[in-house]
């Protein structure tokens, strides 16, 4: 399918790489959604999925290893008619960026975040990532990965996350059906997006994600935190769909700027006879 | 002829000096008295010892001097800790056990039961208030003044409370009289006053750079709090809502420094907050700013070093972590805030140029300055412009296309046809990762060319002495602006000169070449052992600085000090 989102370009990938899918699950469920490229920012850290907005039709902010969602969580609030997808890989997210993570869906600004999971680290081929499982041998983890893997839905689920939900990209149509959901969610959204990693990780290959997991039926409660975190717990078989949602408050409607003046802060000027009264009060 | 008192309070954290540092400032200028006021005091939220210095004058003051003419000590540890500065003529007004705290120390000493007064009203607390009290009716500072800001700083408190700290002022005041009449010397006190500066402005650092940034338009600040700085953002956070700004106590500098710049990148005019640790944190941040060619102001609010160092005390010990702090070569620019006035104006002008140039403007500001406040005129309101320098894309718009002037018009998401792209990777015009060792020259050349514009536009430091007559010529940075203007006015010498620099990076090298080479004798003032100025100062001008006058104790140099070492140093070099 052609999309307005679709940029003529090299693409940087390996052939074969999840990503390739990620990037059609997105610029078909964006036009599906009728966004426009102007209004859509698509923020990333480093990494091969972090590359991603290169290779996208839309505005784009590529920043710093791990930092990714503080850029978006910002652009968001300064401009909340923007829609802000937030991608980023495995390493990106939850290592250099953990503490991002865990504060970003405390403020639960209304983004979504599309974490391309490979359980590895690509671009700087082929180290463990924390999302690796016990026992992953690479080049620097010779007898194998030795700590406990991240569990980023789980923790999410913990820090009540508004929205979190897994997908795979060997599945297109279910995928962007997930992907869809998250981006109409309003607060922060997660996606775990299981992406294989064709170069560096032959133990989490295609057929090993068909292997080990599983879709959600309509008899889980996405709205139940406890039903949801046990599901999340299990990483032995993994659970796709929704996994959890809420409606708490957004940041942006927490912040209280918008509320009686709807402009992004760019359009706003400074009140300067308020300025002159907090100036005369220090007389 | 020119009559100026030098007062001290000293006591424990939590004992409410600061309570009446403000008050008394306050209620003095009110009454037509100049003030000027600085404290230190000690990491810690209770117990301890701080004190607070204020200068009341019939002229203006605006620097910090050691000599203490009347000292309230409220605990037993004030008077060992001011030792240094207790000279035999000092008066010291005290309970008995906290005159008696060090029997070495010779002073003029006045008993006051403190205590037993703050109890008869009802609690030991208001020993503070009985203390300004005293403080009102010896310096002749109208008494109604003082009962009028007490119930304003007590108003949530109930009128129970205001009652008695009203009742304590009385008490004080009462007491003031009774101790006149029996020790004359505090006759001495009453200082001529001037009615033209009752409706004076008072602000410390802190204030004039949170009013800086709102005056500039700021509508994003984050920070993490940290000493010296954490005021500015709590300034901010209390004006928020007034002036459409989001203010984000952050997870860590990490995450402020990168919030602050997608901010910007969506159109926001950031502001940052911190100090030297903190900001190290920031260093990655700053180089994306660099590259992503966004506009940013980071206040940075020195304190000794390294690591966590002296949290509360004062130092100009990051200077060259400011200059060079990032990977990789982007210009920047550096302000150092000499007065409270230029801490207002700079910040202010800050937010023009960082969306002017694109490049991240600094701050550069201490301890001593955010902590210290004077009586001013007023603030120019008037000619403040807000440049926004955002252009409406168009379709085919690139983020960073190469213009005439090095400068690529800046787009926003959301306005306009066109998208924009930005990128921490070395870029092409659209913004999309490229290795092309061209192009990659052609954009480091294009960063490059904006430092020479932003040279030129550059402040100018100030001269201040007889540009006809000056040998010797003093050069210094940021808030040892009047340290160093009064320290001259007391040598009062036609052949010595002072240049300050407010900008100091990048510096426009041919300008000040000209007034360093009409001097026989340069001598460098700062706070960090090395001479961190002075070093910028050769390397751009290749003009060697003979001296240095260095202090790095955490500690501001004193006016009497700064007298002491200048001719010293002009005695010797003169040899
Ligand atoms: C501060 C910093 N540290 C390290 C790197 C090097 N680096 C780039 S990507 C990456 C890991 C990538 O792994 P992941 O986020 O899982 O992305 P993937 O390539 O697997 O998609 C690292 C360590 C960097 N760019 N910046
Ligand atoms: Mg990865």
């Amino acid at each position: 399918m052609n999309t307005i989102f679709d940029k003529e370009t090299e693409i940087h990938w390996c052939p074969g790489c999840g990503n390739f899918s990620a990037l059609r699950i997105m610029k078909e469920s964006l036009t599906e959604l009728n966004l426009s490229p102007k209004n859509v920012v698509i923020v990333s850290g480093i990494g091969q999925a972090g590359k991603f907005p290169h290779f996208i039709r839309s505005n784009s902010y590529n920043g710093l290893h791990g930092r990714y969602l503080s850029a978006a969580l910002a652009i968001k609030a300064s401009n909340p008619n923007l829609h802000v997808i937030a991608v980023s890989g495995d390493g990106c997210t939850l290592s250099e960026g953990g503490n991002h993570f865990l504060h970003t869906i405390r403020y639960n600004p209304n983004i979504t975040n599309v974490l391309h999971n490979n359980q590895v680290y690509g671009l700087t081929k082929g180290q463990a990532s924390p999302t690796s499982n016990l026992g992953f041998k690479t080049k620097v983890q010779t007898f194998g990965v030795i700590n406990e893997p991240f569990n980023a839905p789980a923790i999410a689920i913990s820090l009540n996350a508004s929205f979190v939900a897994r997908a795979f990209v060997g599945d297109i149509n279910k995928s962007k059906e997930i992907l869809k959901q998250a981006i109409q969610h309003k607060g922060y959204a997660l996606i775990d997006l299981l992406c294989p990693c064709v170069s560096f990780n032959n133990l989490n290959t295609y057929r090993w994600y068909e292997e080990n997991s599983y879709y959600l039926n309509s008899s889980h409660n996405y709205r139940d935190r406890e039903q949801a975190l046990h599901v999340a717990l299990n990483l032995e078989n993994l659970a796709l769909g929704v996994i959890y949602q809420n409606d708490r408050p957004t940041y942006e409607e927490n912040i209280q700027i918008y509320d009686n003046d709807t402009r992004p802060l760019f359009e706003r000027d400074l009140d300067r006879k308020k300025l002159e009264k907090l100036v005369n009060s220090f007389r | 002829m020119k009559s100026e008192k030098n007062l001290v309070l000293a006591g424990a954290a939590g004992m409410g000096i600061q309570t009446v540092e403000s008050l008394f400032v306050n209620a003095a200028k009110q009454s037509g008295l100049f003030v000027f006021a600085s404290r230190e005091y000690m990491s810690r939220v209770r117990g301890g010892i701080n004190s607070t210095a204020m200068r009341i004058s019939s002229r203006p003051v605006r620097a910090f001097k050691e000599r203490i003419d009347l000292l309230i000590p409220l605990s037993d540890l004030a008077i060992p800790h001011l030792k240094q500065r207790i000279r035999k003529n000092t008066i010291i007004l005290g309970e008995k056990a906290f005159l008696n705290a060090d029997p070495t120390v010779k002073f003029t000493s006045i008993e006051v039961p403190f205590t037993d007064m703050a109890t008869k009203i009802g609690n030991k607390i208001y020993a503070n208030i009985i203390a300004l009290g005293i403080l009102a009716y010896i310096f002749k500072v109208n008494k109604t003044i003082v009962l009028g800001l007490i119930a304003e700083q007590f108003w949530k408190k109930g009128d129970k409370i205001i009652e008695e700290n009203q009742n304590a002022i009385e008490k004080g005041y009462e007491m003031g009289k009774k101790l006149e009449l029996t020790n004359p010397i505090l006759k001495n006190f009453e200082i001529t006053k001037n009615p033209q500066i009752i409706n004076d402005l008072i602000l410390d650092g802190t204030q004039a750079i949170g009013l800086g940034a709102i005056a500039g338009g700021c509508n994003y600040e984050t920070f993490y709090p940290m000493a010296p700085s954490t005021g500015i953002g709590t300034f901010l956070a209390q004006n928020a809502l007034k002036f459409g700004i989001i203010v984000d106590q952050s997870e860590d500098e990490i995450s402020v420094i990168n919030k602050a710049l997608g901010a910007s990148f969506a159109g926001a005019r950031s502001l940052v907050t911190t100090s030297g640790g903190g900001f190290s944190l920031m260093s990655e941040g700053i180089s994306l700013a660099g590259i992503m060619e966004l506009p940013i102001v980071i206040v940075v609010g020195m304190r000794p070093g390294p690591a966590t160092g002296m949290p509360t005390r004062t130092s100009q010990e990051d200077l060259e972590l400011i200059l060079h702090a990032g990977a990789g070569f982007f210009p920047r620019i550096i302000f150092s805030p000499g007065t409270i006035e230029d801490a207002f104006y700079l910040t202010q002008q800050a937010f023009n140029l960082t969306q002017e140039f694109q490049v991240p403007v600094f701050i550069l500001t201490d301890q001593y300055l955010v902590d210290s406040y004077y009586n001013l005129p007023s603030l120019d309101l008037e000619k403040l412009k807000i440049e926004k320098h955002i252009v409406k894309t168009v379709d085919n718009y690139n983020r960073y296309v190469f213009a005439v002037s090095s400068i690529s018009p800046r787009g926003i998401p959301g306005y306009g046809n066109g998208l924009v792209n930005a990128d921490s990777h070395t870029h092409d015009e659209q913004g999309t990762i490229t290795e092309d060792p061209v192009l990659r020259s052609r954009m480091v050349k294009k960063r490059l060319h904006k430092l020479e514009l932003i040279q030129k536009a550059s402040i100018l430091p100030e001269f201040i002495g007889n540009r006809n007559k000056y040998k010797i010529l003093v050069v210094s940075w940021g808030s040892n602006y009047y340290l160093i203007k009064e320290a001259l006015e007391i040598i009062n010498r036609e052949d010595i000169g002072f240049l300050h620099f407010k900008q100091v990076y990048p510096l426009h090298a041919m300008q000040i070449i000209q007034y360093l080479n009409k001097a026989n004798l340069i001598i460098a003032v700062e706070q960090n052992p090395t001479g961190q100025f002075a070093e910028l100062l050769e390397k751009e001008t290749h003009i060697p600085i003979d001296c240095r006058i260095l202090k790095f104790s955490g500690y501001t140099f004193s006016v009497e000090e700064l007298v002491e070492e200048i001719i010293h140093h002009v005695d010797k070099g003169a040899r």
